[in-house]
């Protein structure tokens, strides 16, 4: 026995508890992807003329487009013609107006994903659109919600009874032309969520999207839009689990949020997708963008993200720094076991006067994971005053895994202040000596470390999520000694 | 309580210790004393647990194998090592590390689980013995603490999980007169009929304070001298060179 990782062997096992099939009756298009899909989609949704054609541009579009492979990761080529891309579950049709309507099976999905619809309507005050494969299954609190003259429902009802809404922020903030992965989804996407908090109105519960990926061989590609008037506030929350399968599964969504002046959005992700098994076989490819625009002044947006699952991640959740004094913020953990990899960072664009950003990224691995810390902060012409400051610590588990952390950091005005700080540090022998030797046994001392290490991003966290976060991360870690 | 016979260490072909053998009764206090690089560190971390070591030998600890232990089960079973340079842990309040600790130990035992405020309820009490500001609680585990402060919050911990075997390593190296005499006066607080404590030290100044049964010299990896508290007084008079050349000069003279 030598010094450290030592006792810190491989990753052996981590059991998803996720996992499960359910037996759901589904509605899908065939497999593959051409314009008349594309038109069944739409369709399928009763969409408006311009949405379509809106869908069918990205289309042209993204068939002129390559994939990026500037990334730090691996993986086989995609079959985007071996995909479905639209599945629903059945029951669904045509939409359930009340949780007593929702399909049983799929409130016995929701509650052994412990996410019981009902109880969450009538006990923890947190609003739930609920997105299976495709499409949404159910929203609560809508009518709350209403009285305060919020709109939380899924994306194709939005498109259904709010279309000016839609047509107004839809693609605002990322574009259909933006990049390959967005300008698939915003050829394709089937549904999400949509959010409106209008002027001075402060949401007065947490809204949740819970996403699910239940049929196999289905990408999921759902748009999520959340739009914050003058002075508005709103906290959202977004958790994603999906089976056990042995053939990896797409996953490119895009979400975008706009908020205007003074006003506030907080958005906070546990994305908990199928991992892969300790081999890197099967797991979904977690390919997102995020991306929020603080267009007015005085406004503020948060990401705070627990990335835990997915073969492989990749997403910048990002802000544009519009507005004068308007605060951009990015808190980050990214844990990769096994063969899990991910290139995960943010971009903080400084356009406004005296704009601020601050990103705290903490990336974890262990096994043969893979991690990587990409940011770009950019500090345009008009923005006097800009400030940044960037903190990236990495932490490694054992010595077969690897951290990377890639800046990027372009400043066009001498008046800006950019900080960037990065550390690494492996789990030391002798802090896990230490945790034995007062008798905590040596996985609870490595989850106790790491979620020390972690603890500045959990506390941005909602309360809930917070514990949420640290428990995965226990359960994530277990087997990753031997 | 514990018995080291023939005790050996190796890292790699250094052999650290070389038979140690040593007795410890409940209720004594020994003290180990010796020059850089002799083997005392060494044989704290082996009683500890430290699996850095390839070690022979045999160390009974109340009658059970000590070596067959790790160091969790060494923990429970009441063994206490005060580090001598005690880790960081960021991020890891220090209250809830040792309401951890003090669980982990008391769950083993089939003991109930003290929930936090019970435990603050302690954790004050103790803190009283050492000194220690409540500021101290909330802070990360050992993070930003000065010298003398990571020594103090040793021998909190101590008093917190009540060993019944503690071996204090150089637990007066860094400190100032008055944090020697806190820490002296903490561990002189906590001697026990039914505790054995290991105190380990370059010199006899902690002694002033820390009254020793008995007092071992250890020089490369083996124990070369043993004797009352008096030794002490007399290794300070001659340093550990002349104590051996003074020794040796005596084992001459003594037909």
């Amino acid at each position: 026995m030598t010094a450290l990782p030592t006792d810190i062997r491989e990753v052996a096992s981590r059991e998803y508890k996720y996992g499960f099939v359910t037996d759901l009756e589904t509605d899908a298009v065939p497999r593959g992807l051409n314009e008349d899909v594309i038109r069944l989609i739409s369709a399928k949704k009763n969409e408006p003329d311009w949405l379509l054609e809106w869908r069918l541009r990205a289309y042209c579009r993204w068939l002129t487009m390559e994939e990026p492979r500037w990334q730090n990761v691996h993986y086989e080529p995609i079959d985007y013609q071996d995909i479905i891309y639209y599945s629903a579950p059945k029951s669904k049709m045509p939409g359930p107006k009340s949780l007593d309507e929702v399909d049983p099976e799929m409130r016995g999905m929701f509650n052994k994903l412990g996410i019981s619809l009902a109880e969450q309507e009538r006990l923890s005050g947190v609003a739930v659109d609920a997105i299976v494969d495709s499409v949404s299954v159910a929203t609560t609190f809508k009518k709350k919600l209403a009285e305060v003259g919020v709109i939380f429902c899924s994306f194709s009802e939005a498109v259904q009874n709010h279309p000016d809404l839609v047509r107004k922020y839809l693609g605002s903030v990322v574009p259909y032309t933006d990049n390959f992965f967005a300008t698939l989804n915003s050829a394709v996407f089937t549904d999400g969520s949509f959010c409106f908090v209008p002027r001075g109105v402060r949401c007065p519960m947490e809204l949740s999207t819970y996403f699910r990926i239940n049929a196999a061989d289905t990408g999921q590609f759902e748009r999520t839009l959340i739009v914050a008037e003058d002075g508005a506030y709103v906290s959202y929350l977004e958790g994603c689990t999906a089976p056990i399968r042995d053939k990896n599964q797409l996953h490119a969504a895009v979400v975008e949020l706009v908020a205007l002046e003074r006003s506030q959005i907080k958005y906070s992700t546990v994305q908990n997708w199928y991992p892969g098994d300790a081999e890197g076989r099967g797991g979904i490819y977690n390919f997102v963008t995020k991306r929020g625009k603080c267009a007015g002044a005085n406004s503020k947006i948060s990401w705070t993200q627990v990335e835990t699952g997915s073969a492989i991640t990749w997403k910048y959740p990002g802000v544009i720094l519009q507005g004068d004094n308007s605060v951009g913020e990015f808190y980050s953990v990214a844990l990769t076991a096994n063969r899990q990899q991910a290139d995960t960072g943010t971009k903080m664009i400084h356009i406004g006067r005296n704009t601020r950003s601050t990103i705290l990224a903490k990336g974890i691995s262990a096994g043969h994971g893979q991690n990587t810390y990409r940011g770009l902060v950019k500090v345009l012409k008009s923005a006097s005053g800009a400030r940044n400051h960037t903190q990236c610590d990495s932490l490694l588990l054992g010595s077969k895994c690897g951290a990377h952390t890639f800046p990027y950091i372009e400043v066009k005005n001498p008046t800006a202040q950019v900080e960037h700080e990065a550390s690494t540090s492996k789990i030391g022998e002798d802090q896990l000596f230490y945790c034995r030797q007062r008798g905590i046994r040596e996985e609870d001392a490595i989850s106790m470390i790491v979620n020390g290490f972690c603890r500045e991003v959990f506390k941005e966290l909602p309360m809930e999520f917070a514990v949420e976060a640290q428990k995965l991360l226990g359960v994530s870690l277990e087997g990753s000694i031997g | 309580m514990l018995q080291i016979k023939n005790l050996h260490a190796k890292v790699g072909d250094n052999e650290i210790l070389q038979g140690v053998n040593l007795e410890l009764k409940a209720g004594e206090m020994h003290a180990i004393m010796g020059p850089n690089g002799s083997g005392k560190s060494t044989l704290a971390q082996v009683l500890a647990g430290r699996e850095t070591y390839n070690v022979t030998g045999e160390v009974l600890y109340e009658g059970k194998d000590l070596l067959a232990m790790s160091p969790e089960e060494r923990a429970v079973a009441g063994v206490f090592l005060a580090f001598q340079y005690p880790v960081e842990i960021p991020g890891v309040g220090n209250l809830y590390f040792m309401r951890t600790a003090l669980n982990a130990i008391r769950k083993q035992r089939g003991l109930d689980e003290l929930d936090a405020i019970d435990f603050l309820d302690l954790a004050k009490e103790k803190m009283k013995l050492v000194e220690m500001d409540q500021s101290f609680m909330s802070r990360s585990v050992n993070e930003g603490f000065s010298g003398g402060e990571k020594k103090r919050n040793e021998i909190l911990q101590m008093a917190v999980l009540e060993p019944k075997l503690a071996i204090l390593d150089e637990t007066d190296s860094g400190l100032d007169i008055d944090a020697l005499r806190v820490v002296a006066h903490g561990v002189n607080a906590l001697r026990r009929k039914d505790r054995a404590m290991l105190v380990i030290t370059h010199y006899q100044r902690l002694l002033d304070y820390i009254v020793p049964d008995r007092v071992h010299v250890i020089a490369n990896g083996r124990i070369v001298r043993s004797g009352g508290k008096d030794l002490a007084v007399e290794l300070e008079k001659y340093g550990y060179v002349g104590l051996e050349q003074h020794a040796s000069a005596r084992s001459i003279a003594v037909p």
